[in-house]
């Protein structure tokens, strides 16, 4: 064989080889790559067969939550009146007047009484609650609720008032008689007989 | 002639060809780790959704209140008087 056709061969068989080697190592990677899918493809399933009934259910979550809000809301404005109801929930949350009643889009439109300081309407409905409710006067497993005479406190404490608020220690009153630290001048005439006896009209 | 080819095909050619194979398997390699995170994560992910068959619970209890809730609304209704 001639020097050149020995070349020849040793270069075809070290390509040979390098194709060889190269192609092997591939397809080993190619093989876990196959399998690290299998497992991806296996979790995937498990995420959608778990997830799948999660959109009814969250819809119906939403339904039931819907129709709440929307009683709450409409028995609200028909105990309370439309002002009165916003005024209310802005003095709950500060803000949420602009937001509006979701069943009363006209209620975005009401200006909202500070309801907190001024007794309206709607604050004796809901001091009412505390006052009259039957559930106050007698509970069917014990004794009431609150003492139905003077059951007002719970309703007044929702309120934000200075006056309605009972200090647990009121100011002592001022001391009086013998003992008190301010003596006032005792007139003298007091208990004696008129000097003049008053002229006939 | 054929002396300049052969050498040629030992210097260039086989070089060039390991080259390319070798960027062949780098990049099926580099797969790998990407592919078994991947694998990772979703095995994380569906274990997080274990938890989903709770929301069946939730959504009973959400029944349960708003129907309480209709009571003690229908109830508020019939004690208290309309503000009109």
């Amino acid at each position: 064989m001639s020097g050149p056709g020995v070349v020849f061969l040793v270069a075809v068989l070290l390509i040979v080889l390098a194709l060889v080697y190269f192609l092997v190592s591939v397809i080993f990677a190619l093989r876990k790559v196959n399998a690290g899918l299998d497992e991806v493809i296996t979790h995937v399933g498990g995420i959608v067969e778990k997830s799948a009934p999660v959109g009814d259910v969250v819809a119906d979550i939403n339904a039931q939550l819907d129709a709440g809000v929307d009683l709450l809301e409409g028995l609200l404005v028909k105990k309370a009146g439309m002002t009165d109801a916003v005024g209310l929930v802005e003095g709950l949350y500060p803000g949420a007047s602009a937001e509006g009643f979701r069943a009363f889009p006209e209620s975005t439109e009401v200006s909202a009484p500070r309801i907190g300081e001024v007794y309206t309407r709607g604050t004796l409905t809901l001091a009412r609650l505390g006052r009259e409710a039957p559930i106050a006067a007698l509970s069917p497993n014990g004794p009431a609720l609150r003492n139905i005479q003077s059951g007002s406190l719970a309703a007044r404490k929702l309120y934000p008032s200075v006056r309605h608020e009972a200090p647990e220690r009121l100011p002592d009153s001022p001391v009086i008689g013998a003992g008190s630290p301010v003596q006032y001048e005792q007139r003298d005439d007091i208990g004696q007989p008129r000097k003049r006896l008053p002229s006939k009209s | 002639m054929l002396w300049v080819a052969a050498i040629a095909l030992l210097v260039v050619v086989v070089p060039v060809v390991v080259v390319l194979l070798k960027g062949v398997l780098d990049a099926a390699n580099s797969i790998v780790p990407s592919v078994e995170g991947i694998a990772a994560v979703a095995a994380a992910g569906s274990k997080d959704l274990d938890a989903v068959p709770l929301l069946l619970t939730t959504q009973d209890q959400i029944r349960q209140t708003v129907a309480g809730l209709a009571d003690y609304g229908g109830s508020l209704d019939t004690i208290l008087d309309d503000a009109s």
